[in-house]
């Protein structure tokens, strides 16, 4: 026989019992429409990530701070009291806990510049901001985020800042844009806006700064104000006004560039020497890899439960192709008897279970494409309206092709037990069966 | 005088084993010639269909041997004696054993499509065969809406479709009335007379016997007489 004409036997043979074969299609449907969404989903918030992370930061820098001396006592008894320390940002552990660090000043810097694989480093200025303003007088409360150059804001109007101007450019968020009495984004570009901050000895200062873009709002830049380096280093020399060279130059933490075609492993390296020396160091990969690491794993517990849905369904296939090699006992036999080798009989069996797993999968696929493209768009326009960019559920065409694929082998595993037995027939026997 | 087509060497088939053995067949010789009619009779459970079975190579007799012109086949295995199989012998049965849901053209080409027979020249015979039976315009009927003749004839049809050298009946009268019967009984021995198609029929019924060239009658595996047409 033909493979082709055994492929179209096979097809055939399939609708001979159709409320059997819908059935068996059903179940298989149920767990590839599962697949399809749960992958969706993990591959809409990946993708959403990745496009994130040229927001958050340039993928060839890492922040580095210095480890405190007296961070990593022993945890029981409390901690001795360092006038130097700088109490950080909010650590992983119990809501509330701190780094504490040690300040990184001038000495740090040309330290860390010293390190093999260290090709620039700066500190992070921090900005407290106390207001923005724009001509109409109104004042709002704005964070100031940093601006690493390489770094890609998600622009809504505008352009990123230019880290080599001289002149004071800042990208303001979106949200911005009405309060400040812009008409939209694009009319805020190259308007004047005022930031405020306040130095030490409790004097205000405020500087203006043209609009150069409008960032939208997403993982990385919700609802902060992005200057230049002009910019940065402005605010940031304003609101140091009256303190000491050492009290100024005292950061908490430091920014490092490297070699952008470092392998993972020079990465790694390079943050053991970094340890070395008493800093910790963080990659922006490191920082995203815990976020992406918790969708992976919802998204893993999700395929397992449609994984389960389809183990069940290949119970079905089994069941239905056993009814089949049953029901067609003697056809088989005649088969054999006509001079249909056993290979060709255990082919039309197998094919048939795939094809049945490709229908399940293709319309479970299909529909799921269907139901996750319309429950993401209807979200997006309400739920996650805050989080433009975002598509919850997404689909590329090889992890669809990939299920599909995974279907039917697991169908033609099913197969091969009913199909294994029609091969074994022994024609004789068939063909006395009354 | 050329070799038989088909010649079974003192032929055995046992059924089980030990206490529960069960010898069906004890010691059956017999040469079968090119375009010859042969009638195996004998009662139910003497060992005709197993007789028949072994001819046709369906099966492999526990002891002695059956040669095809003069060829012995113990060495026939797999792809080869498929192949052998599905060009030599036709087969019609007393079930019919047609696949009731596919159209009648579908269940005749069946062993064109085996063969690997093109589409184009599968329906072509299979329409010739069909026109021969005087079935052609059934084609695309449901093999399951057909009378019992027309099923019968159908079998005839597609037993023959592939330009068969032998054609085994299985009681092939047993399911239908003594009219039809008839009918599908002269066009058997048509074939027989005019394609020169070699004719072997397993019946109990000493009427359809009658119409072959020879007789061989069979009891608890042996045969007991053998009688040649007058
Ligand atoms: N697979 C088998 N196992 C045991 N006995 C069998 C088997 N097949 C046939 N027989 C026995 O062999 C004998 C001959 O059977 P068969 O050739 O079908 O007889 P007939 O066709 O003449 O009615 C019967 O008694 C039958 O019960
Ligand atoms: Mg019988």
């Amino acid at each position: 026989m033909k493979t082709l004409d055994l492929i179209g036997s096979a097809i055939g043979n399939t609708f001979r019992s159709k409320t059997r074969t819908i059935l068996t299609i059903l179940a298989i449907f149920v767990g590839a429409f599962t697949l399809t969404i749960t992958n969706g989903l993990g591959t809409g918030i990946n993708r959403y990530i990745d496009d994130t992370v040229a927001a958050i930061g340039a993928d060839d820098v890492m922040t580095v701070t210095k480890v405190a001396d007296n961070a990593s006592d022993d945890a029981d008894g409390p901690r001795e009291y360092d006038p130097d320390a700088i109490s950080g940002g909010p650590v992983a552990g119990p809501p509330g806990s701190t780094a504490v660090v040690a300040p990184i000043g001038t000495t740090q810097l040309d330290e860390l510049a010293a390190i093999e694989g260290v090709e620039r480093v700066q500190p992070t200025k921090t900005i407290d901001a106390d207001y923005i303003t724009s001509d109409d007088g109104m004042k709002y409360e704005i964070g100031v985020g940093g601006f690493v150059n390489g770094m890609q804001l998600q622009l809504a109007a505008g352009e990123q800042p230019d880290a080599a101007a001289s002149e004071s450019q800042v990208v303001i968020p979106d949200s911005y844009v009405d309060a400040l009495g812009f008409d939209d984004a694009d009319a805020a570009i190259g308007e004047t806006v005022t930031l405020a901050v306040t130095d030490s000895e409790g004097v205000q200062h405020e500087l203006e700064a043209t609009v150069v873009g409008v960032a939208e709002a997403s993982l990385g830049t919700t609802s902060s104000a992005v200057p230049n380096d002009a910019f940065g280093d402005a605010l940031f020399d304003a609101q140091s006004t009256g303190l000491d060279a050492s009290e100024r130059d005292a950061f908490s933490e430091a920014t490092v560039w490297f070699d952008a075609d470092s392998t993972e492993e020079e990465i790694t390296a390079l943050q053991d020497r970094l340890a070395d020396a008493g800093y910790d160091s963080t990659t922006v990969t490191e920082q995203l890899g815990t976020f992406k690491a918790v969708i992976d794993g919802i998204v893993l517990v999700l395929n397992a439960f449609a994984i389960i849905a389809l183990l069940a369904a290949s119970f079905g296939i089994v069941n239905t192709l056993l009814m089949s090699v049953q029901e067609r006992t003697r056809e088989i036999g005649l088969m054999k008897a006509m001079g249909m080798g056993s290979g060709k009989v255990f082919g039309l069996f197998s094919l048939e279970a795939v094809f049945i797993g490709f229908l399940g999968s293709a319309i479970g696929a299909g529909l799921g494409m269907l139901v996750g493209t319309a429950v993401s768009s209807a979200l997006g326009g309400a739920l996650l309206a805050d989080l433009p960019g975002l598509t919850l559920i997404a689909f590329d065409p090889v992890s669809i092709a990939v299920i599909i694929l995974v279907v039917m082998g697991v169908a033609f595993l099913a197969g091969t037990l009913p199909a294994a037995r029609a091969a074994r027939q022994d024609p004789v026997e068939s063909l006395r069966y009354e | 005088m050329t070799a038989p087509i088909l010649s079974a060497k003192d032929v055995h088939k046992s059924y089980g084993r030990g206490p529960n053995r069960f010898d069906a067949l004890k010691g059956v010789s017999l040469d079968i010639h090119e375009g010859e009619s042969v009638a195996i009779i004998g009662k139910s459970g003497s060992g005709k269909s197993t007789l028949m079975h072994v001819l046709a190579l369906l099966d492999q007799p526990t002891e002695g041997s059956i040669e095809l012109e003069g060829a012995d086949t113990r060495g026939l295995r797999g792809a080869k004696l498929n192949r052998t199989r599905n060009k030599t012998f036709g087969f019609v049965f007393q079930q019919f054993f047609l696949t009731p849901n596919a159209s009648v053209i579908e269940n005749v080409v069946l062993p064109l499509k085996i063969a690997g027979v093109g589409r184009g020249e599968r329906k072509r015979r299979g329409l010739a065969a069909l026109e021969q039976l005087e079935l052609d315009d059934k084609a695309r009927n449901k093999a399951v809406n057909l009378s019992g003749g027309q099923k019968q004839r159908s079998v005839i049809a597609r037993a023959l479709v592939n330009n068969p050298r032998v054609i085994f009946a299985d009681e092939p009268t047993g399911n239908l009335d003594t009219a039809t019967g008839a009918v599908v009984e002269d066009i058997l021995f048509d074939l027989n007379r005019e394609q020169g198609i070699t004719l072997i029929v397993v019946t109990h019924d000493e009427e359809l016997a009658a119409r072959c060239d020879r007789r061989i009658y069979i009891r608890d595996g042996v045969i007991v007489d053998e009688e040649v047409a007058a």
